[in-house]
């Protein structure tokens, strides 16, 4: 079975639950009727018998024929609810969009209690007052509906209310009621119909309860509930008189639930179009550990079923206490670079490599301790990456807890030491706070402390001050540069700003469209960039000497997505340099220059 | 929560409470004819009517009846049944434990299976991994949510009762008396909290803070349950608190099938039997717990919530 027939199959069976019982409504009465209402008084209160496979009943009528004959009435009973509530729901909800305004207020208001309320209990008011039977289950069931309805009206209605178009509408002077009626209430209609079907089951099994219960249908007239209700005091002797009705109203009730859930599935879904997933490029070669570096890593390749491959074959290393910068737009890949050195790329990516070693060793060989305490991450955004519902201090000692087996008041003392390290201020009282107590500031430093709770080898930094004001920024880079210096950490730098990390690092890493295209020490940026696209990042920033009055000097033109990058250069459509080579084939990195590495045909 | 918040609320549950009084006294007022004749029947006679009339203030001026009848509920006082002469106050005071003891017992029970089934199935189907897994829950649940509680009572009466042996089949005695109707009760909403559940792990298991969990290393258990179940929870609990409202009404009809000394079952009772004063006293006692609840779930939801402090500064 494909994978989308398999998705829909609860729908699918829902809706043939439902057409079976439409036509059993349909074609029922006329073929079983008769034998439905046959008293039998030789065959009183029978059990099961190959005559009467589900018993009779006091008359000795054929159950299993009443129990079919029954699904028309039941139906009926259950359509007519529906179109009592749903009428009932509908000009109640619309009625606050043309109302004045107090009167719009109050409907509101009566909608909103309404709808606190159990169905069944109005039901059972309406019942108290319209006396048993039918019509008063079927209008108490209606009443039950409608508030569900009013709401949903209601807030379609307030949001197509605002839509531009209803504005326009209202400003060219359409009137209310002609708004309602051409512009509103055909935007909401599918919705709306969509919980036609939800309310139709529930209509079903709500008059189903009654008719148990015995406060709806009466004699001689039956319907499921009603059958359930005289099979149910026999079922201590032949239980199988009740399995009929109960089986009936059960199936009915998951046909319509199946059918109202796949229904709004499908309403929901926006169309995704799956392809074939690729093998994931064999890589090999990892060669000798390179001593230098403690992060390693060698032909990087992370791939997304569909042949989407956001990183490329990347290759970088980092010394210890050494900053690098990885740059690019986004969508380059450079927070999937972070996101696999730090085994989180999210199912169903795959990470491959010829070599991805921390300090020295293969990570897949780590254990989770050697990577909780030598690995330190820090997020974009720290409100965010901090649990809302923990506080900070410990958020910060279960990483002792959990990997050194520290007790909770040595984990809490190291913690409150860790914020102090990172100039929090009051690092007792913050330690006893919750992430939203503090400044986004603040909460970055407790992001960065949290990583200083081990003793971190490697540092990766994705974003860590894009989300913060810019004063803060600074402080948050001195902090990071001051925490790389004391511990010695290699530290990966993430950030599509390029002047901040000129500014922060010691060597450069630019990415395009998921391959390094240049690397190169941080102080040659400013006149010793090579590659066009580095040249035109550091182009497009304005400086002090900037001319404010023309537009800034943007890139023209987007990144390639990853599924439609070329045989050649991934920067050729935007290159003013390309030439019919850069289209065709592509430039590997080379050596350019001490410490520079380029991959561009045009350099020499 | 905001005091001014609370305070807000407090106010519309006072509302609410004085709409549902003036509404159940309406009920009587809205059976066409008269009340006491349809109860007495046809054959009653008239003296008997009229002095049963007198008796009820029935013969009063309409606002009168009003302020007798909403001085007698603030005080106790709701009347007395049309057929025993009871008066109803006592016939609730007795039922009401019953009742409020099942729907409790069963919204913990929904609870307790939910959170965790739930939880277990985001963490399996995080980000379209297990589809079988996926197929497997959506579909268990879409059809347990969908049977309704009366259907789950007589099968669990049927099986575990009358063909076991193992529980009694109705009644009230004992610890073993609640297995059945309590779980009759639990089964459907516990499909709906499953869902729920699931829906809101798999949401926090996309935040940022998951990913810096796991960057830390944490142990799978110690990530789920410390990190991402209390985020989980105040959605979850307030679908909880909701259904607990549900499963006061869906009570009545497992009630019935279980005969169990609740309101649900004298509700049924006093339908039937057009005991009037017993179905007014009973449904105004049931939509009071209704707003209670919700009452509950809105200050509870306010003291729990953690950015609240944001708000009060």
């Amino acid at each position: 079975m494909t994978g989308w027939s398999r998705r829909n199959a609860p729908g699918v069976a829902g809706a043939v639950i439902v057409a079976a019982m439409a036509v059993l409504a349909v074609v029922g009465p006329p073929i079983w009727g008769d034998e439905a209402v046959r008293i039998d008084a030789a065959a009183i209160l029978q059990g099961a018998s190959p005559g009467h496979p589900l018993g009779t009943d006091n008359l000795g009528r054929d159950l299993l024929a009443r129990v079919l004959v029954a699904g028309r009435y039941s139906l009926l009973l259950a359509l007519a609810a529906t179109a009592i509530g749903a009428v009932a729901g509908i000009v109640l909800g619309t009625l606050p969009s043309v109302l004045p305004r107090r009167a719009a207020r109050l409907a509101t208001g009566t909608v909103n209690a309404l709808v606190a309320f159990p169905g069944l209990l109005l039901a059972m008011f309406t019942a108290v007052v319209t006396g048993l039977g039918a019509r008063g289950a079927v209008l108490g069931i209606g009443a039950a509906i409608a508030p569900g309805f009013a709401r949903l009206t209601q807030t379609l209605a307030a949001t197509v209310a605002n839509a531009d178009y209803v504005s326009a509408a209202r400003m060219l002077g359409v009137p209310r009621r002609r708004i309602l009626t051409r512009h509103v209430l055909p935007n909401i209609a599918e919705p709306l119909i969509l919980n036609l079907t939800q309310a139709l089951g529930g209509a079903l099994l709500g008059l189903a309860g009654m008719s148990f219960l015995g406060l709806g249908v009466q004699p001689p007239d039956f319907d499921w509930g009603r059958l359930l209700f005289d099979g149910f005091p026999r079922i201590y002797v032949t239980p199988e008189v009740a399995l009929g009705p109960a089986a009936a109203v059960a199936l009915a009730g998951i046909g319509f639930n199946l059918l109202g859930d796949a229904l709004a599935r499908a309403a929901a879904r926006t169309s995704v179009v799956r392809e074939r997933t690729p093998a994931p490029p064999v890589a090999d070669g990892a060669g000798e550990p390179d001593p230098g570096a403690v992060l390693e890593v060698r032909d990087l390749t992370v791939t997304f079923p569909g042949g989407v491959t956001p990183v490329r074959q990347l290759s970088l290393t980092v010394a210890p206490g050494e900053i690098v910068g990885l740059v690019g737009e986004s969508g380059s890949g450079k927070s999937l670079t972070a996101a696999a050195i730090g085994g989180l790329v999210p199912y169903p990516g795959t990470v491959t490599y010829a070599a991805l070693r921390l300090g020295g060793r293969d990570v897949a060989t780590l254990s989770d301790k050697e990577l909780g305490t030598a690995l330190a991450m820090v997020f974009q955004d720290p409100l965010a990456a901090l649990n809302p519902a923990l506080k900070v201090g410990g958020q910060l000692a279960e990483v002792a807890i959990v990997h050194e087996g520290a007790d909770r008041a040595e984990a809490r003392r190291r913690a409150v030491d860790r914020l102090g390290h990172v100039h929090l201020p009051e690092p007792e009282r913050r330690a006893r706070q919750h992430p939203h107590e503090l400044s986004g500031g603040m909460r970055q430093r407790a992001v960065i402390a949290m990583g200083l709770m081990g003793t971190p080898r490697l540092i990766v930094a994705d974003e860590p001050t894009t989300a913060l004001d810019v004063t803060v920024q600074r402080q948050i880079l001195r902090l990071l540069r001051e925490v790389v210096e004391e511990t010695g950490a290699a530290t990966l730098f993430i950030s599509h700003d390029i002047a901040v990390v000129g500014e922060l690092c010691d060597r450069v890493v630019v990415m395009y469209a998921g391959r390094v295209v240049e690397e190169l020490p941080a102080g040659r940026l400013a006149d010793g960039a090579a590659h066009p696209y580095t040249k035109a990042l550091i182009a497009s920033l304005p400086d002090l000497d900037t001319d404010r009055s023309t537009p800034l000097a943007g890139i023209a033109g987007t990144q390639p997505a990853p599924g439609q990058i070329g045989l050649g250069c991934a920067f050729a459509p935007r290159c003013p340099l390309a030439t019919a080579r850069c289209e065709s084939e592509r430039p590997e990195l080379v050596a350019h220059g001490p410490g520079q590495r380029v991959a561009c045909w045009e350099v020499k | 929560m905001t005091r001014r918040l609370g305070v807000r609320r407090l106010v519309r549950f006072a509302v609410s409470l004085g709409v549902l009084m003036v509404v159940s006294f309406a009920m009587i007022h809205l059976i066409p004819g008269d009340p006491v004749r349809a109860a007495l029947g046809p054959a009653a006679p008239l003296e008997l009517v009229e002095a049963r009339r007198a008796a009820l203030g029935l013969d009063r001026p309409l606002p009168e009846q009003l302020l007798t009848y909403v001085t007698g509920v603030v005080t106790g006082d709701f009347g007395t049944s049309f057929l025993t002469g009871e008066p109803v106050g006592e016939v609730i005071a007795s039922r009401l434990p019953n009742t409020l003891s099942l729907a409790l017992l069963a919204t913990a029970v929904a609870l307790l299976i939910a959170v965790p089934l739930g939880m277990w199935a985001a963490v399996r189907t995080e980000n379209g991994r297990n589809r079988g897994t996926e197929l497997g829950f959506s579909a268990t649940t879409g059809t347990a949510v969908a049977v309704p509680e009366f259907l789950y009572a007589i099968a669990l009466v049927t099986v575990f009762a009358i063909a076991l042996g193992w529980f009694p089949p109705a009644g009230k005695a004992g610890p073993l008396t609640y297995v059945l109707p309590v779980l009759a009760l639990s089964l459907g909403p516990a499909a709906m909290i499953a869902r729920i559940s699931r829906v809101e792990t798999l949401r926090e298991l996309a935040k940022d803070y998951v990913r810096l969990a796991r960057a830390k290393r944490l142990p799978a258990a110690r990530l789920h349950l410390r990190h991402v179940l209390p985020n989980t929870l105040t959605a979850t609990l307030t679908v909880g608190g909701l259904l607990l409202t549900s499963l006061i009404a869906g009570g009545v009809l497992v009630e019935y099938v279980f005969a169990w000394p609740g309101l649900g079952l004298k509700i049924v009772e006093s339908i039937t039997q057009k005991d009037y004063p017993v179905a007014q006293g009973v449904i105004l006692v049931y939509g009071a717990l209704v707003l209670v609840v919700n009452l509950a779930v809105d200050l509870v939801l306010g003291a729990l919530d953690p950015t609240s402090a944001i708000k009060e500064a």
